[in-house]
């Protein structure tokens, strides 16, 4: 038995679901700038969150984008960009066997544990 | 004193708020999204700043003057921004290079200015600077990216360097207003060619040689473009005096 391999590229799932044809992604078609995923941290301690994409020709451009584009009302502290190429999706028509399993599955939640009276905030 | 920190204040103001007028053109008709809201961004840090200057100015001034008053009541010649802000916006290098040249120099001036023993003039600077660090940094990586980018971009970077550069002169020329206040800018010009230097040689673009230098800016002697930049950033209050939103 052999899978079928195909890089999906974040964003650029094809309306048709198959794939086909799709051999480079569309943020390099012809005089478009490529696609950047950006990340923004709102302040010292919290996790990176993605809040957007843009465009830009380097990274150095994309950070700067990204500064005036996202953090232009103060909404962070730090950018992450990352070229949205980087990024593989997984495949909405791999749902079934990707997350469906998971659903019967309580056991995996740590809620069945005995905790001695002392231990509190858990 | 105060009438040389007055004048000082308005060409400090000026060269901003022209500068803004001038990017604000961009609004809306940037060449991609992300960067109409960059010059957009630049334009209004400028206007920020224009108006900090107004705003002290106007209490030295009194006599009903607000920052308002300054912006949109004064002729030509009363204004003392350098002529280099006035200039059309051109294309993109044109609006790129300009930003650049006066960055730099705006880099240099508050630099100094936040140790002046002036306390409000200090603050405004410190808090500009930081802006100005950005606009440095965002101007100088565009000029290398058109500058060693294809052949179109750097034909555009030398018509620019070609149109712009006769206007750089007036940066180090100290004039009255400033003597008085004890600010020498002829020596800035070791800095801010330090910087151009630079700036061009990764850009892969020549120093122009030694021409003739525009100036007059600073004195209010300008160039025709002032005049239209004027009629249409003061023409709602000249129509309807006092109008308000």
């Amino acid at each position: 038995m052999s899978f079928k391999q195909q890089k999906y590229f974040y964003g650029d799932i094809p309306e048709d679901n198959t794939g086909e044809n799709m051999s480079s992604p569309k943020t390099e078609t012809k005089n478009e700038w490529p696609l950047w995923e950006v990340f923004v941290r709102s302040k010292q301690g919290l996790d990176h969150k993605h809040v957007g994409s843009l465009h830009a020709t380097d990274a150095a451009m994309a950070m700067e984008n990204a500064r005036d584009v996202y953090t232009r009302r103060q909404e962070g502290v730090s950018i992450w960009v990352v070229e949205s190429k980087h990024i593989h999706a997984s495949n909405p028509e791999e749902a079934e066997s990707f997350y469906e399993p998971a659903a019967d599955k309580i056991y995996r939640h740590p809620g069945f544990y005995q905790l001695p009276d002392e231990v509190n905030h858990m | 004193m105060n009438n040389y920190l007055k004048d000082y204040l308005l060409y400090l103001a000026d060269t901003s708020l022209i500068l803004s007028q001038r990017n604000s053109e961009w609004c809306g008709h940037g060449p991609i999204l992300e960067q109409d809201i960059a010059i957009t961004n630049i334009s209004l840090d400028l206007l920020g700043q224009s108006r900090n200057f107004y705003q002290y100015a106007a209490t030295l001034i009194g006599d009903n003057a607000t920052e308002d008053t300054l912006a949109y009541l004064r002729t030509e010649r009363e204004f003392k921004n350098c002529l280099i802000a006035e200039q059309p916006k051109g294309d993109w290098a044109q609006t790129i290079l300009r930003q650049f040249f006066l960055s730099a120099y705006q880099y240099l001036v508050y630099e100094k200015l936040q140790a002046y023993n002036n306390e409000q003039l200090a603050a405004i600077a410190a808090k500009a600077l930081k802006e100005v660090t950005y606009h440095l940094r965002w101007s100088s990586e565009w000029v290398i990216r058109l500058g060693d980018g294809t052949e179109e971009s750097r034909q555009r970077m030398l018509q620019a360097t070609n149109e712009l550069w006769r206007y750089t002169g007036e940066f180090f020329i100290t004039v009255d207003y400033e003597k008085e206040m004890n600010i020498d800018v002829a020596d800035l010009k070791i800095e801010w060619m330090k910087t151009v230097r630079a700036i061009f040689e990764e850009a892969t673009l020549p120093i122009p040689d030694n021409t003739f230098m525009q100036t007059g800016g600073k004195k209010g002697i300008h160039t025709e473009n002032l005049g239209f930049i004027l009629a249409e950033m003061q023409y709602l209050q000249r129509t309807f005096p006092g109008a308000n939103w």
